[in-house]
């Protein structure tokens, strides 16, 4: 044999087993809607909450190791299993509100299982990536599906716009994202994160230069994902077009991944600019906390009012960001676990508010709510209190621990107008409240406890919601521990 | 003497007992209330309060045995750590936590028993005691926290019922309304807590940090004088909205949309009150930031008197308990802002009492007149009414500051410290106390005295309340006497017994601690009882011998009456200054951000298809681009600002 | 670093330049005159037959994705073929893999009727 046999890159089967857990499951619902429909639909919402379980075990199994594999380009660290784990707990519900939700709606295809677990994959692949080529294979695989599951309610125009005006902007932001990634790697000659460490921590003024451009559009292309103000302008006009349950694994899964990624990325990567994005960020958060908070304070539409809030918590997110550190980045990722129950949780109630051909998403038709469904109003009740952050919640746990960060680390301007920002928003979604508790009217509800899926997602929200504000110890050292992975 | 005090602390089980049996009810009536009937939430819901009563007795009782400065103490779980930050759900009583727990408790005991009369008709009974029942509970936390973060769980909680209180009888507009300024005025002052915490916690300095009130005592005196009174304002911008002091009191009076038992226990015995507990709580901190205190006794007193000013001209019977209950709060802040800590909670435990009273008196009013609250359509009523009447008077003799009676004593006490940190604020607090007098009397002749002047048909149908609602009207009478006995001039009989038991408390505090001459405190209590005197005769002489004198003054002075009739315009100034602002920028960045693709969509899609379609349509093509344009020149500002940075 | 980049620049002004010159020197220039003639589509001197923006069968969009897709297959096929023996028992069991998936695909788009033409 004369040829030069060409070694084959290591890859560590273990440490992507979730990956492929999810991979495979997403391929098999695929496959298995080929052969189901009507009713069976729901066996395939099954099959994928099986899948999602699958994942989570063996994410769990390898919480104590620390594998790389594809020559570095993936690692399967604490960080990584913690979004992971995140992932599946979100998209788990989504799939939960989703078996009771496509009763009310027109969308009849199987796809729409498979779909929303290939994006899950993508969000995967984005947290346990090392290299900046994966977290764009894993933004796209994830993008790609979300702009499908935006327009999946074909007969719904506003479906149909959502779907295209994501894409559109989507792919303009990737453009951004691309072009930084490029920069990137003309500075750093790889696209490995070690590698763009090294150079960062050593680099000449000219590769600062081009570092600086390059982490200035990824900013963009990130800022697009989170929603970040100038970047947010699809928000609104997507979430409220899309249908409800992709709206509500939008506004946490796809905003967490991004986060995932961007944190990885600035915070450890280029953890030696921080001076440099820092300031950029600060400006950032104010303008995103500010606007989709006071943006939201008029809103008549429920899920315009929620896409205002979730471009609001973003900013708070991105507050975390600025503070850096370890208790900054360990109160991302607390804030985002309590962030996805509570919204999950508030999107359900949307739902459960929806009956066929008559969605109910006016803040109007919330009249009374509270009296004709006592659990549907205190399980929105928590909800709206956890996210404008009063005690005892989740939400209000997490965003203490966001503003001592950003007091710790000496931004008590920005922990002033974070905490004036999330005193807005009180308004707003104590608006909720009021119009639930204090006004007459409104729709006809069908009970939640009739429709199982939808009100196992509720009590699991709620609980969750609960014990995020009451026993928030433990978890967050769990996401001390997943944020001091990153080394 | 003071550093002789030991500050012991005793690990006990059943602190936890106490909010718990109130959350007990909510949960069984929230969840059964429906199937239970009225009869057993109206037994449940006072039960799990009186429960809690009973564990707080135990408290005090425990408190008393042990040396003075002990505290009982449970911690029950680790809540927030992060670093070096360790806050527990952790509770404590001490001295001034047994105080407030037992007032709480009792007092909310004897409204919610007077509730289930006053409430009896409400179709909407069981969520009246469950909101009744969750205040309780969030009011106790906030009085048994051990440490910031715990005490702001229940300063947002008892916000919150207070709030979903005010709104409960929603089918008129303005109650709701109410509801929401009170909910949004309060956001200001929690801002100001929440940043004086955040604050607090930034200059605690390195080591591990629980925000439980030893710790901060602990390390307090660490901290520069500019941040000390930085944090110290910032906390007492959170106490001025929550206790209604100049210039976030315009809630409280439109929180009397609220039942009226509501408005007894929630503004104007407990909630109200959280305010002046939280200073006294944090003392130690509040006395290394004079200036802070020179704002709080200022406020306070400026409050007292300008609260009592508008309280001259109201004729809703409720409206002027609630002026009054602002007055009242004002002095509190007077004795805590001169550093008579122990007196301003005195004044806070026998107003509980008296202004209760009040409170639930006017609400028998109410009920017995079939709702109405216009004074100007009452009058005569100690015939129809004598329980309701005997006991009023008994209040309002207290409140005026009547020698004997409760309000007296604690009142004086305050304006004696207040004589001697300066004299003006003692004046001021001394002009206010007349006042007081007056409206008081104003009310009560305008309501007991004279002829009845409601039409024939309520005439015929009033009538004295249930022995629910007037048990409670004697019980809180008697407190509103002998309230008082436990805390009597230093020179009289046993002195001040209350001082004593929490001077441990506000050790800190007592530093430079002087007793006057007994002459001069004669010479003061003499003029506080003048003033009520005065007051009181001025009513009678307007109100029963000559009440066609009022009506000339209005007409002569027609300015001023204007200007305190329509409470100083203060309302209309913050909706023009603030709230319509507010509301303009948000349409603003709604019509500049949120360009109305929704519109074009949902409202406007026959507009698409009629004739202004190419309109539209060029509007929403423009849009995406629109959108992309933006985000465009957000990258180009990123990269601009970059430049400009890291140049 | 940059140096080597000032080549690039000078070309970029040169052709930057002598666009912005031929353009600009036409508008200047030469007459113009604007009517709705002149802005239609030109169509190989057949008058237009409807605008451009009428809308196409969603079919024609199908097969062409479809196309590329199972296209791109072919174009990591054939790299692959190349160094198929220097890659060993890995390059065939990757192939196999990716192969697989694709396949997923087809029975996928062939069980949901996309390549009925009806």
């Amino acid at each position: 044999m004369l040829y030069r046999m060409i070694n084959p890159p290591e890859i560590s089967w273990i440490a992507i087993l979730p990956v492929l857990l999810l991979s495979a499951t997403a391929m098999l619902t695929m496959v298995a809607d080929l052969w189901t429909d009507g009713p069976d639909r729901e066996g395939l919402g099954w099959i994928g909450l099986v899948g999602l379980m699958a994942t989570a075990i063996a994410a769990v199994a390898l919480w104590n190791t620390k594998l790389t594999s594809f020559a570095g380009a993936v690692v399967v660290d604490r960080y990584g299993l913690f979004f992971t784990l995140l992932f599946c707990v979100a998209a788990g519900l989504t799939l939960l509100m989703s078996m009771s939700y496509l009763e009310q709606t027109d969308i009849r295809t199987g796809d729409y299982y498979s779909l929303i677990l290939f994006s899950t994959v993508g969000m995967v692949v984005m947290a346990t990536a090392a290299d900046l080529i994966v977290v764009f294979l894993g933004l796209e695989v994830m993008s790609i599906a979300a702009y499908a599951l935006a327009g999946i309610w074909r007969s719904q125009v506003r479906s149909n716009e959502a779907a295209l005006k994501y894409f559109l902007l989507g792919a303009f932001a990737t453009g951004f994202l691309l072009f930084g990634i490029a920069l990137l790697y003309g500075v750093a000659g790889t696209t490995t994160l070690t590698g763009i460490a090294q150079t960062a921590s050593g680099a000449t003024a000219e590769q600062r230069t081009l570092l600086i451009a390059g982490m200035a559009l990824m900013i963009v292309g990130f800022g697009f994902k989170v929603a970040a103000v100038p970047f947010h302008a699809w928000a609104p006009d997507v979430y409220e077009g899309a249908p409800t349950s992709v709206t509500a694994l939008m506004a946490v899964g796809v905003k967490s991944a991004a986060f995932a990624a961007f944190a990885r990325i600035f915070m450890h990567t280029l953890a030696v600019m921080s001076p440099d994005w820092s300031a950029v960020l600060w400006v950032l958060a104010v303008l995103t906390m500010t606007v989709g908070n006071v943006t939201a304070l008029l809103q008549r539409n429920i899920k315009r009012m929620l896409a205002y809030s979730s471009i609001a918590h973003a900013g708070y997110l991105l507050v975390g960001m600025v503070a850096g550190g370890e208790l900054g980045g360990s109160a991302i990722l607390f804030y985002l676990l309590a962030y996805t129950l509570m919204t999950l949780g508030a999107f359900s109630v949307v739902i459960a508010l929806g009956r066929r051909g008559q969605p109910n998403e006016n803040l109007e038709d919330y009249a009374g709510a509270g009296f004709r469904s006592p659990f549907l109003g205190m399980a929105m009740s928590i909800f709206m209190l956890s996210l404008a952050g009063i005690p005892p919640f989740g939400g209000f746990v997490g965003k203490f621990y966001i503003f001592s960060a950003a007091v710790k680390s000496g931004y008590i301007g920005l922990t002033v107008i974070g905490v004036m920002n999330s005193l807005i928003s009180v308004y707003y979604y104590v608006g909720v409240l009021v119009r639930m508790y204090m006004t007459d009217g409104g729709v006809e509800i069908t009970q939640p406890s009739s429709r199982p899926y939808l009100f196992a997602t509720l009590v699991v929200a709620v609980a969750g919601t609960i014990a995020l504000g009451l026993f928030p110890s433990t978890l967050f050292e769990v996401a001390r521990q997943s944020f001091l992975a990153l080394g | 003497m003071h550093e002789a005090i030991t500050h012991t602390a005793v690990a006990v089980s059943y602190l936890w007992l106490i909010p718990a049996l109130p959350a007990l009810g909510v949960l069984v009536n929230l969840s059964l209330g429906a199937l239970l009937g009225k009869g057993a939430v109206g037994f449940i819901a006072p039960g799990t309060v009186a429960g809690g009563f009973g564990v707080a007795l135990y408290c005090l009782v425990q408190i008393l045995q042990l040396p003075p400065g002990s505290a009982l103490e449970q911690t029950l779980w680790p809540w927030i750590s992060a670093g070096n930050l360790q806050v527990d759900i952790a509770f404590r009583v001490d001295a001034l936590s047994a105080v407030m727990i037992c007032v709480v408790t009792g007092v909310g005991f004897l409204i919610h028993i007077y509730s289930v009369g006053y409430m009896h008709d409400d179709p909407s009974y069981a969520r009246y005691f469950i909101y009744l029942n969750l205040f309780t509970c969030a009011m106790l936390i906030l009085v048994l926290a051990d440490n910031l973060p715990l005490l702001f769980v229940g300063w947002e909680g008892v916000g919150l019922c207070s709030y979903l209180l005010i709104g409960f009888w929603f089918d008129k507009e303005a109650n709701a309304s109410a509801g929401k300024k009170a909910f949004v005025v309060n956001r200001v002052g929690d801002a100001g807590f929440l940043l004086g915490t955040f604050l607090l916690f930034w200059s605690l300095g390195v080591g591990t940090h629980s925000l439980s009130f030893q710790d901060i005592a602990a390390h307090a005196k660490s901290i520069p004088l500019d941040t000390v009174t930085l944090i110290t304002l910032l906390l007492f911008v959170g106490a001025t909205g929550k206790s209604a002091q100049l210039p976030l009191y315009v809630w409280l009076p439109d929180a009397m949309a609220g039942p009226t038992p509501v408005s007894a226990l929630i503004h104007a015995a407990t909630m109200v009150t959280a305010g002046v507990y939280m200073i006294a709580r944090l003392n130690f901190l509040f006395v290394l930031a004079p200036a802070t205190l020179t704002v709080v006794a200022t406020i306070g007193a400026l409050t007292a008197l300008f609260a009592a000013s508008i309280g001259l001209m109201q004729n809703d019977i409720k409206k002027v308990l609630a002026y009054s209950t602002v007055s009242q709060l004002g002095y509190m802040f007077l004795g805590v802002g001169v550093g008579a800590f122990s007196a301003g909670v005195f004044h806070l435990m026998t107003h509980a009492f008296f202004k209760g009273l009040l409170f639930l008196g006017s609400g028998s009013v109410i009920h017995g007149m079939h709702g109405e609250q216009d004074m100007r359509r009452m009058g005569g009523l100690r015939t129809y009414m004598p329980t309701t009447y005997r006991t009023f008077l008994i209040g309002t003799l207290a409140i005026a500051g009547v020698p004997g009676l409760a309000g007296f004593f604690s009142k004086d006490l305050i304006l004696a410290h207040a004589f001697s940190s300066s004299p003006v604020l003692w004046l001021v607090g001394l002009c206010a106390a007349g006042m007081t007098a007056f409206y008081m009397f104003r009310l009560v002749f305008m309501t007991f005295w004279g002829e009845c002047r409601a039409d024939e048909h309520t005439k015929h149908h009033i009538h004295e309340s249930p022995a629910t609602m007037t048990v409670p009207l004697v019980l809180l009478a008697v407190l509103s006497i002998v309230g008082g006995y436990v805390g009597l001039p230093e020179m009289w009989a046993w002195g001040n017994r209350f001082d004593a038991f929490l001077a441990p408390v506000f050790a800190a505090a007592q530093g430079g601690e002087h007793h006057m001459e007994m002459g001069l405190e004669y010479a003061l209590m003499a003029a506080s009882v003048g003033v009520a005197v005065g007051g009181i005769a001025l009513a009678y002489v307007l109100y029963v011998a000559r009440p066609e004198l009022p009506g000339q003054i209005a007409d002569q002075a027609a300015g001023a009456y204007d200007l305190i009739s329509n409470k100083y315009y203060v309302d209309e100034l913050y909706d023009a200054v603030l709230v319509q602002p507010a509301l303009k920028l948000s349409n603003l960045l709604w019509r500049v951000v949120d360009v109305g693709i929704v519109d074009g969509i949902v409202n406007g899609s026959a507009r698409v298809v009629g004739a202004s379609s190419s309109f539209w349509r060029r509007w929403q093509t423009g849009n995406v681009e629109h959108y992309a344009v933006s985000m465009l020149f957000g990258a180009v500002l990123i990269l601009v600002f970059f430049a400009w940075h890291s140049s | 670093m940059m140096e080597q980049y000032l080549s690039v620049l000078v070309t970029f002004c040169l052709a930057a330049g002598l666009v912005g010159t031929m353009v600009g020197a036409g508008r200047l220039l030469g007459p113009r005159s604007d009517n709705p003639v002149k802005g239609e589509s030109f169509e190989c001197g057949n008058p237009s037959s409807g605008s451009a923006w009428g809308r196409f069968s969603v079919k024609f969009y199908m097969t062409a994705i479809l196309f590329i897709v199972f296209d791109i297959e072919v174009v990591f096929l054939y790299p692959w073929a190349v160094i198929f023996r220097r890659l060993g028992w890995f390059g065939l069991s990757e192939m196999a893999v990716f192969i697989f998936i694709l396949g997923l695909g087809l029975l996928y788009v062939w069980r949901k009727g996309a390549l009925e033409w009806d």
